[in-house]
């Protein structure tokens, strides 16, 4: 049961996604979000749904592995859509009892839906395709510049690592402090949420004791191997930029140029404008 | 020169209440003097509670002596300007492969200190390899450390001290945690290392049958060193060993069982082959 919580769910094949520096599939992500939130017609949409489908193809993460990822904000995604859609103040299209469905509530709806849903799926894109460790490498070096502001980059990559590390190790823990608990006649699975929750009281506290034992076991093993703190650190595995890297930055950047100047696009919009205005006046 | 020398080490661990003052003070280490040169392979013995593992914490400048000086490589552990140096001289392995393992992947993690000392990039990677090869553990490098056994795990974390290339390895109870099969094929890594790498080796530990093939043997009881000697000088002492409370390996026990009974055999047999050796030359 709790081995089915997967932080950052990585889907290991080979592809050329998979193989790119993780600063570049972090940094598509986020232009990728912004242009998502610049776009006022629909063509734009279009083209970043292109690109989203074609870095999925080339990634080659089954489309349904991706979907999953949006199972878990169903009921935020209905919960815009449904809003907007009653919402908007405007000329209305439908309206029954109380409810009035405006024609600008269905195009708030339509944009929110399709804003979120590759939101999420691109985001996912890059746990699936990146090793927890590289994602930590590549936030530690990509993130560098922040050390101007006194912030410890490499000690907070280090603890997002060693996180990741032990999250395993702490599952199993779980596991067997839940046994123990149920041989000594614990119930976690009958009464209201409230007993559920006291339930687990008796297995939190040994959780905790044990992983504050560990953390103070690995910091001395860690002093002992020398380390101190993230400066003066060599890589083992350090982030180099390869020829593929420029590539793909080449790629983003005339995407995200091509695609905001045609979402953004006059002759566009206008387009759509008297599309929509001749459907309402007629 | 030797390469760890404790001086009339003495610590004390002392509990303070809330405004600090001391109320009880345990005597974890009562003048210890322990000298290990370089190669040797020297067994530290001693039951629970006995000072064994806090002389460890003090060969790495983890804790430091209340009294008296601990030497690594010629240098005073209480020197702060020498702190990371005693660190990468005498490498240390702890109990529980699990809270010492950092890395991930099983090469990241024999690379993390080399990494903190700022070794290059492309040395890291032949540390690495020659490390794990030499606790045979090459073939595992791209494993995760969780789907190792404890014994592969601890060979693991040996690895991981030998990349920083120290001049002494400090084992603290490397194989209390482990099975039976994982106990030897950490005590066969370790004796490797001794005999083909000459790495200076301190295993402390309170199975007798690991330090068998040791060059000299300190049994600690109550914080203080009781006995010191070859492992033949030691285990012949059967009536001592057991007042300590130690195992004294079958072998060694038999020969002195038949010996109170008679038979002529020499003092402080210590393996099996031995044993049956001498009981032949008997007849």
């Amino acid at each position: 049961m709790i081995r089915d919580i997967t932080i950052g769910q990585y889907y290991q094949t080979d592809s050329p996604i998979h193989r790119l520096d993780p600063r570049v599939k972090l940094l598509g992500t986020l232009l990728f979000i912004i242009t998502l939130f610049l776009y006022k017609n629909p063509a734009g949409y279009a083209a970043g749904a292109v690109f989203l489908l074609a870095v999925i193809k080339l990634s080659r993460v089954p489309l349904r592995f991706i979907t999953k990822g949006l199972k878990g904000i169903l009921i935020v995604l209905l919960l815009t859509v449904i809003i907007n859609l009653f919402l908007t103040p405007g000329t209305a299209l439908i309206s029954f009892w109380k409810f009035t469905i405006t024609y600008e509530g269905v195009g708030v709806a339509l944009t929110m839906l399709f804003r979120l849903t590759m939101l999420i799926m691109g985001s996912s894109i890059v746990t699936l395709t990146t090793t927890p460790n590289n994602l930590t490498d590549g936030l530690e070096k990509g993130l560098r510049f922040l050390k101007i502001f006194r912030v410890p980059v490499g000690d907070v990559a280090m603890m997002m690592s060693i996180a990741l590390r032990f999250i395993p190790i702490l599952m199993e823990e779980t596991d067997r402090i839940m046994k123990a608990q149920l041989a000594r006649g614990a119930d976690f699975e009958s009464g209201n949420i409230v007993k559920k929750a006291k339930a687990l009281v008796p297995v939190l506290v040994p959780l905790f004791v044990s992983a504050f034992r560990r953390a103070g076991d690995l910091a001395m093993a860690m002093e002992a191997r020398c380390y101190r703190g993230g400066d003066g650190r060599t890589k083992m595995k350090p982030l180099i930029y390869k020829k593929r890297d420029a590539i793909a930055y080449i790629i983003l950047f005339s995407f995200v140029i091509f695609s905001v100047w045609i979402g953004r696009w006059q002759v566009i919009n206008d387009f759509f404008n008297s599309l929509y205005l001749r459907y309402i006046i007629k | 020169m030797d390469i760890v020398k404790a001086e009339n080490l003495v610590f004390e661990y002392i509990r303070r209440d809330e405004e600090g003052n001391p109320t009880d003070v345990t005597t974890a280490l009562d003048h210890v003097n322990i000298d290990v040169r370089q190669g040797e392979f020297i067994g530290i013995l001693g039951h629970n509670g006995s000072g064994k593992s806090t002389f460890a914490k003090h060969l790495n400048a983890i804790l430091y002596p209340t009294e008296g000086t601990v030497y690594v490589g010629g240098m005073n552990t209480m020197d702060d300007d020498k702190l990371w140096d005693v660190r990468s001289c005498a490498g240390m392995v702890f109990q529980n492969p699990d809270n010492q393992i950092i890395g991930q992947v099983v090469e990241e993690d024999v690379g993390f200190g080399p990494e903190n000392l700022g070794v290059p990039t492309k040395e890291i990677w032949e540390r690495v390899e020659e490390s794990l090869r030499a606790v045979g553990m090459l073939e595992y490098r791209k494993k995760s450390p969780n789907k190792l056994s404890g014994g592969q795990k601890q060979r693991v974390s040996i690895a991981g001290v030998l990349a920083m290339h120290p001049k002494c390895i400090v084992l603290d109870e490397p194989t209390a945690m482990l099975d039976p099969s994982g106990r030897k094929e950490v005590v066969r890594a370790i004796r490797g290392l001794n005999d083909v790498e000459k790495m200076t080796v301190i295993l402390i530990t309170h199975y007798m049958d690991e330090v068998v093939h040791a060059d000299r043997i300190f049994v600690m009881d109550k914080g203080k060193v009781v006995m010191q000697g070859t492992p033949r000088e030691i285990f012949a002492d059967v009536p001592t060993l057991e007042k300590l409370r130690l195992d004294v390996p079958g072998p060694t026990r038999i020969a002195w069982e038949l010996k109170k009974k008679g038979l002529p055999l020499p003092d402080g047999i210590l393996t099996a082959e031995e044993l049956v050796k001498e009981i032949k030359k008997c007849r």
